[in-house]
């Protein structure tokens, strides 16, 4: 089966990765190259802590599970021109300010009902585990499972296998879908058409304008969020920690900004600080706010930050699905289209089981777990509530991010 | 005129204007920072990468291109645990 796939992120690239190891001959594209948008500009995050039961929660224990083996396959291995994912079981603290510690607790355990681990730290053990966390804060929960890949490398990694075994990625804009009778059978890019089986949408936050390429209807939205990063200095951060209002944050809908406090070391020394959510459609203006916003509280959980030297901000777009579930199977309408789109900020860590489920889809191949919540066919994808308090639909935001896209 | 600086311990003798790792080339030494397991030093030389920072006099995050050396100056090296 011949196989396009549009977008060559963390998910355009697990799923190429996947066709390719299932015998698929798949041709990946992307206006910008590998990792140039979302998943260059975000921090790699492999968390199970953030997720509340549910089927996005399932989908994050087992591609838990995934990234660990084919982190190790990959990295056991690597052909030319493929980096380490740097993969880092580091673990995540999630740490709760006085009154938060009976929310977050009663949350750690809806989540063990489910087989997410954690364990409760007291004072004394969080301070062992975190030494220069804030002496404010008195609960923490251990989430040993949470994990975090350099996310650029990662994508390199899995595309440059990839590209071992036959895919091929081509650098170019798909200005069109070709659709035959009702069935996609291709696209054109500005070079020329290539003709295909089937197509997979990983346009990331661009999905909805792919997905209208094919004149279908698709509602993936863009959802700003900046990071700062620190001078390099001695590790003084041990675990991803972040604040428990951070799941309030990430669950929500509110087009307005929000942010909470998410602090962690990378294996380059420096510290990444966030994080931000807002829906500004594709804007790059009025940065500031967020950025002094994540800096002020970072400060409250380690106080340490207050003396220490940025070295620079960056920001991107996470694919923003209405109801907070990934599109992943195929098109309600077109047939031989398919989506593997809307993952929001979880995409480096649904990549992997986001791969299984479209090679299940397209080539049958075994579906990790019930491939039914996540099928790009539900309802609150169609666009009936396309219209979201920022004003913007899929089209409008799609349309204005064309011109600062590339 | 000649500076010397302790670094790790050792003592170091410079010209004096050097900067710190004007002082840490002349003494031969390549690379003074660990990160990810890669051994770090000069790279821009202009203040920019961030890669030959040190501690100097307890104050962390030096950049040895930029900082002159001064005499008396205690260096440490800045490992990633």
């Amino acid at each position: 089966m011949k196989v396009v796939v549009i977008g060559a992120g963390a998910i355009g690239a697990a799923c190429t990765l996947a066709l390719a190891e299932a015998g698929a001959e798949v041709v990946v594209i992307d206006r910008a190259g590998v990792a140039g948008e979302t998943s260059s500009r975000c921090e790699g995050n492999i968390l199970v802590s953030d997720k509340e039961p549910g089927p996005e929660a399932e989908l994050a224990i087992e591609a838990n599970r995934a990234w660990r083996t084919l982190a190790e396959r990959l990295d056991a291995e690597r052909v030319p021109g493929q980096p380490a994912t740097e993969f880092e079981a580091k673990g995540g603290i999630v740490v709760a300010f006085g009154a938060g510690a009976e929310a977050l607790r009663s949350f750690a355990l809806s989540q063990h009902a489910i087989g997410i681990r954690s364990d409760a730290l007291d004072v004394r053990a969080l301070r062992k585990a975190e030494p220069h966390l804030s002496p404010e804060i008195a609960f923490g929960m251990h989430y040993p499972d949470d994990a975090q890949v350099q996310p650029s490398l990662a994508t390199q990694a899995m595309l440059a296998r990839a590209v071992h075994l036959g895919a091929r990625l081509v650098v170019d804009e798909v200005v069109a879908g070709v659709v035959v009778a009702g069935r996609a059978t291709g696209v054109r890019t500005r070079a020329g058409a290539i003709e295909a089986d089937a197509v997979v949408n990983c346009a990331g936050p661009w999905s909805g304008e792919a997905a209208a390429l094919f004149g279908s209807i698709l509602d993936i939205r863009p959802r700003r969020g900046t990071i700062l990063v620190t001078a390099a200095m001695p590790q003084r951060v041990f675990h991803k920690v972040y604040d428990a209002d951070y799941v309030g944050a990430v669950g929500s809908g509110d087009a307005a900004l929000q942010t909470s406090t998410v602090v962690e070391s990378t294996p380059s020394g420096t510290v990444l600080i966030g994080s931000s959510r807002e829906r500004v459609g594709f804007s790059d203006e009025g940065l500031l706010a967020p950025l002094s916003e994540i800096a002020a509280k970072a400060q409250r959980v380690f106080p340490f930050l207050r003396d220490t030297m940025l070295l620079r901000t960056y920001h991107g777009f996470r694919p923003y699905a209405p109801d907070h579930l990934p599109a992943i199977g195929a098109d309600a309408t077109v047939a031989g289209l398919f989506h593997a789109a809307g993952h929001e900020g979880a995409g480096i860590g649904l990549a992997p089981t986001t791969g299984a489920l479209i090679a299940h889809a397209l080539l049958g191949t075994p579906a990790p777990l019930g491939p039914t919540p996540f099928l790009p066919a539900r309802a609150t994808l169609q666009g009936a509530d396309g219209r979201g308090s920022d004003g913007r639909g899929a089209q409008s935001d799609a349309r204005h991010g064309k011109g600062v896209a590339a | 005129m000649s500076v010397r600086i302790t670094v790790d311990g050792v003592d170091l003798e410079g010209r004096d204007g050097q900067t710190i790792a004007g002082v840490l080339l002349g003494a031969g030494r390549r690379t003074w920072r660990t990160t990810a397991g890669q051994e770090r030093g000069i790279f821009c030389g202009m203040g920019i990468c961030q890669d030959c920072v040190l501690t100097v006099n307890g104050v962390e995050g030096v950049r040895a291109c930029q900082r002159a050396a001064c005499d008396g100056d205690v260096v440490e090296r800045e490992a990633r645990a």
